[in-house]
């Protein structure tokens, strides 16, 4: 056990790159449930992504040119997906599972001679002034671009669902699609659209796993991270800023664990503490944001204070009771982040009424008449 | 007048079936035009066709004179042809401004748009808070956003499909007072309505179109209602006439009850108290959406109440489930056909035994008895006249107005000592609704008692004992249906004196 091999900076920074494909699925998948079509084919446009961004980046010698081609990639694979439900009239739950099969076994066979090969790297961008700010510059300020692109996008697309004539048209789609038919609006375009953006943002963050976070190719190297993205898009509500903070969670989470591994120290032994902290920093937070906008609840503030406690509590009994064993801690270490994640949004999306309530028309299919 | 809108020879055919055949009429500038007809006559594939949402197969149409054949909403909002649709046009998860502004070309940034909305709708005397979710908005409130969206638009023409059938009598006089004041400055009104009272006191001019034909025009303010009712029919009317009786043992009685519901749209039941005797036709009036549906679902069993609220005949059911309640004698049809009353894809057969089974007794042994099932289907189709291929056609194949009679039928056939009915003759012609009525009748003078919740006001009028109206989740005082006055009937629906106040079950008012 060696608590002091784990650098808070390395932790931080990783922190991030871990968390970056979640984020460009998540924020892909969130923009398609938000026109009103459940996609479950994000793991599948993952990994056709990352296999297309490999496979072109090694071909071009060009990173960028990579992340171009996963775009593109994973784009072209979600038409499938668009022609299914959108045209044919397909039921969208096993259209997407399709999806994910065939995006799994195709990326699989263009894979094939790419095992054992190294990309290209793509140069860090170092934010100047920021950069030699002391513990922040290298968390934060120090990373590949595409970190940088993933929170601008995330920016970009609260902005446009939230401010523009077009975001407005893509929710109203997803609200009551025979009331954008009845005044108009071109539903099915638009669920296209949603459905390529989404497909694009998926290959995104299978590139980057590809590529940098990896880097280098092996079947089935997205290993579920395009589920956990779409079970972070309904428990966020389908509210930008939400995703950000759940795929962030998912992916200290993830980093938490490699470096507590790679130390040798049980889960246990840090978990119970860092439930508890998390705890104390939502109480300070809510209290803060409430009394700001004066919608500060006490009661159920403080009982979920108590419940992050509790369980804090009951992690920690459960460490001392097994002493820490490591069978039990294996388990823990690499379910860890899903439960956690999972967890923390649920107490989330249940707390704020009414917010749970996803687009209506989710996964319902619109036939003009 | 000089003419706005013309239209010639007008053709429309889906699949094979002519919607719309040579349809011609013309509207005048400043006139409000009254389009009647059927369910099923061609009125909603016209108005289509003027307002860009289908093109025609052939015929023309001219505004102002010049050619117009849009061919999108857009086209026809850019034209100055506006629409007030009854269903299927707000955005209940946003708010009022949100709303607007999608059924605008070019909205003006939100704030500006926020204010334009308050101004307009303080002029028109229809007040709506743009920062509201739809959601929240009562169903008079939401027909406010739909016609401010039109307004701010200034159309030349307006077009407004049956806007009255979601409105309490005041709130329609609202509505009248905001139309005359629009006709006074020039704009033309195309007013869709089967209802013909109000297009005698509101319409300039009538086209009646029967089987996707015109087959008369008529000024409404100087022909009766009766004889605009038989031409769109085409058939003389039979009208259910209501034989008085004394009604007899108390059958169903509710006290006090109170239900939240599940869905965060619902309405809450607020100590809700009523009673139905054997031979009594208690009609339950009130807008949509104050608490019908609730009503419904905790009379069926589907909900269950407190124990000791819902009392039968002397036993106490509050909290037993549907079929326990049916095993009784407490029959129910709820509002919605197909999902709710019907499953859509399952056949009148199977539809039949889903409710029947019980007391048909159509099952041995938990074995289905498909050849009896099949029979007693044939005989609700028979005797309700449902027009169908087969007994084995499914639910959803059937028009709304055929299902419901299905619907209603089976429960009828049924012989229940008590019958719930919500919005029992909704989307069904004239003279299939008069024989659904004449069946609620029939079963009320052999002795069972019916609820009929409706928004029909001419429906309940015609057959209760006794009326009460819903707001807001709470029943108003029950009273003897004979006699009252649209005024008095505006206030119960308006939630004037409610049994939740007065703490007494209606009969003592009414005896």
């Amino acid at each position: 056990m060696d608590l002091g091999s784990i650098s808070l900076v390395a932790f931080f920074a990783s922190l991030m790159v871990a968390s970056t494909p979640i984020l460009l699925a998540a924020l892909g998948e969130m923009v398609t449930e938000r026109a009103g079509v459940l996609n479950l084919g994000v793991e599948g446009m993952m990994i056709i992504g990352a296999i297309c961004g490999f496979a072109i980046a090694i071909e071009s010698g060009s990173a960028a040119a990579g992340f171009l081609g996963a775009a593109a990639g994973g784009a072209l694979l979600s038409m499938l997906f668009a022609i299914l439900t959108q045209f044919l009239y397909a039921t969208q739950v096993p259209s997407g599972l399709a999806l994910t099969l065939v995006g799994v076994g195709l990326a699989s066979l263009i894979g094939q001679p790419y095992v054992g090969e190294s990309p290209p790297l793509m140069g860090k961008l170092h934010i100047p002034v920021f950069e030699s700010i002391p513990f922040f510059g290298p968390v934060m300020f120090q990373h590949d671009p595409i970190v940088y692109l993933s929170l601008i996008l995330a920016v970009l697309v609260g902005v446009f669902l939230k401010y523009t004539r077009g975001g407005l048209i893509l929710r109203a789609v997803g609200e009551n699609h025979d009331a954008a038919h009845a005044l108009g609006y071109k539903v099915r375009l638009v669920r296209v659209m949603a459905i390529g953006f989404g497909g694009a943002m998926a290959g995104l963050g299978g590139a980057y796993i590809s590529l940098i976070r990896v880097p280098q190719w092996t079947d089935g190297i997205t290993g579920g991270i395009g589920w956990i993205a779409l079970a972070i898009v309904v428990f966020a509500s389908w509210k930008p800023e939400r995703v950000v903070f759940g795929a962030y969670l998912f992916g200290g989470l993830t980093a938490l664990q490699l470096n507590l591994q790679a130390a040798n120290i049980p889960l246990l032994f840090v978990l119970p503490y860092l439930v508890m902290l998390a705890g104390v920093i939502y109480f300070v937070i809510a209290v803060a944001v409430g009394s700001w906008k004066k919608t500060l609840d006490v009661k159920p503030t403080l009982k979920t204070f108590a419940q992050f406690i509790g369980v804090g509590l009951v992690l920690l009994l459960i460490g001392i009771a097994t002493n820490y064993a490591s069978s039990l801690d294996l388990l823990m270490l690499s379910s860890a982040p899903f439960v956690a994640t999972i967890v923390v949004l649920v107490v989330i999306s249940a707390r704020s009424k009414g917010a749970s309530n996803g687009p209506a028309m989710l996964g319902k299919i619109f036939q003009a008449h | 007048m000089t003419e706005l809108l013309k239209l010639q020879g007008l053709t429309k055919a889906y699949l094979g079936v002519i919607a719309n055949d040579h349809v011609g009429f013309s509207i005048a500038k400043g006139e409000v035009h009254a389009l009647l007809g059927e369910n099923g006559a061609g009125k909603s594939t016209l108005v289509k066709m003027i307002y860009g949402l289908t093109k025609p197969d052939s015929g023309t149409m001219t505004l102002h004179g010049a050619p117009y054949a849009p061919n999108s909403p857009q086209a026809a909002r850019a034209s100055g042809v506006a629409m007030v649709f009854q269903h299927f046009s707000l955005f209940e998860a946003l708010n009022v401004a949100e709303n607007v502004a999608l059924g605008m070309e070019n909205p003006p940034k939100m704030n500006d748009l926020a204010r334009s909305i308050r101004e307009v709708s303080h002029t028109y005397g229809l007040p709506l808070d743009p920062h509201r979710t739809v959601g929240d908005l009562s169903a008079g409130e939401r027909q406010r956003v739909e016609i401010i969206r039109c307004l701010l638009q200034d159309p030349k023409l307006l077009i407004m499909d049956e806007p009255t059938s979601v409105l309490t009598p005041q709130e329609v006089e609202i509505l009248f007072t905001t139309l005359r004041k629009l006709q006074s400055e020039g704009t033309s009104i195309l007013y869709i309505s089967h209802k013909l009272e109000e297009i005698r006191s509101l319409c300039d001019d009538a086209t009646i179109l029967r089987m996707g034909k015109v087959v008369g025009t008529c000024d409404p303010k100087t022909t009766t209602a009766r004889d605009m009712a038989e031409l769109m029919v085409g058939e003389t009317l039979h009208i259910p006439t209501r034989e008085a009786k004394e009604s007899g043992a108390e059958l169903l009685s509710v006290q006090g009850i109170e239900f939240a519901p599940q869905s965060p749209f619902g309405t809450r039941l607020k100590n809700l108290s009523l009673s139905v005797k054997s031979g009594e036709i208690l009609g339950i009036g009130g807008v949509a959406g104050n608490g019908q549906d609730e009503l419904l679902s905790v009379l069926s069993g589907e909900a269950k109440a407190q124990s000791g609220s819902v009392v039968f005949e002397g036993q106490d059911i509050s909290t037993l489930g549907p079929n326990a309640r049916r095993a009784l004698g407490l029959l129910s049809a709820p509002e919605e056909r197909l999902g709710h009353a019907a499953a859509p894809n399952m056949s009148l057969i199977e539809n039949t035994a889903l409710t029947a089974t019980i007391r048909k007794k159509l099952s041995k042994n938990n074995f289905i008895n498909w050849s009896k099932t099949e029979k007693f289907a044939q005989e609700i189709i028979k005797t309700f006249d449902v027009r169908t291929p087969s007994a084995n056609a499914a639910a959803r194949s059937l028009s709304g107005g055929n299902l419901q009679k299905f619907v209603i039928g089976r429960e009828v056939m049924q012989d229940p000592k008590v019958l719930v009915v919500n919005q029992p003759t909704w989307g069904v012609d004239a003279s299939a609704a008069a024989s659904i009525r004449q069946a609620l009748l029939d079963l009320a003078a052999g002795g069972a008692a019916v609820i009929c919740i409706s928004q029909d006001l001419d429906e309940l009028m015609e057959i209760s004992d006794h009326f009460a109206a819903l707001n807001e989740g709470k029943l108003s005082v029950p009273r003897v249906a004979k006699g009252l006055t649209v005024d008095e009937i505006g206030l119960m629906m308006g939630g004037a004196e409610t049994s939740s106040d007065t703490q007494i079950a209606g009969h003592e008012v009414s005896a």
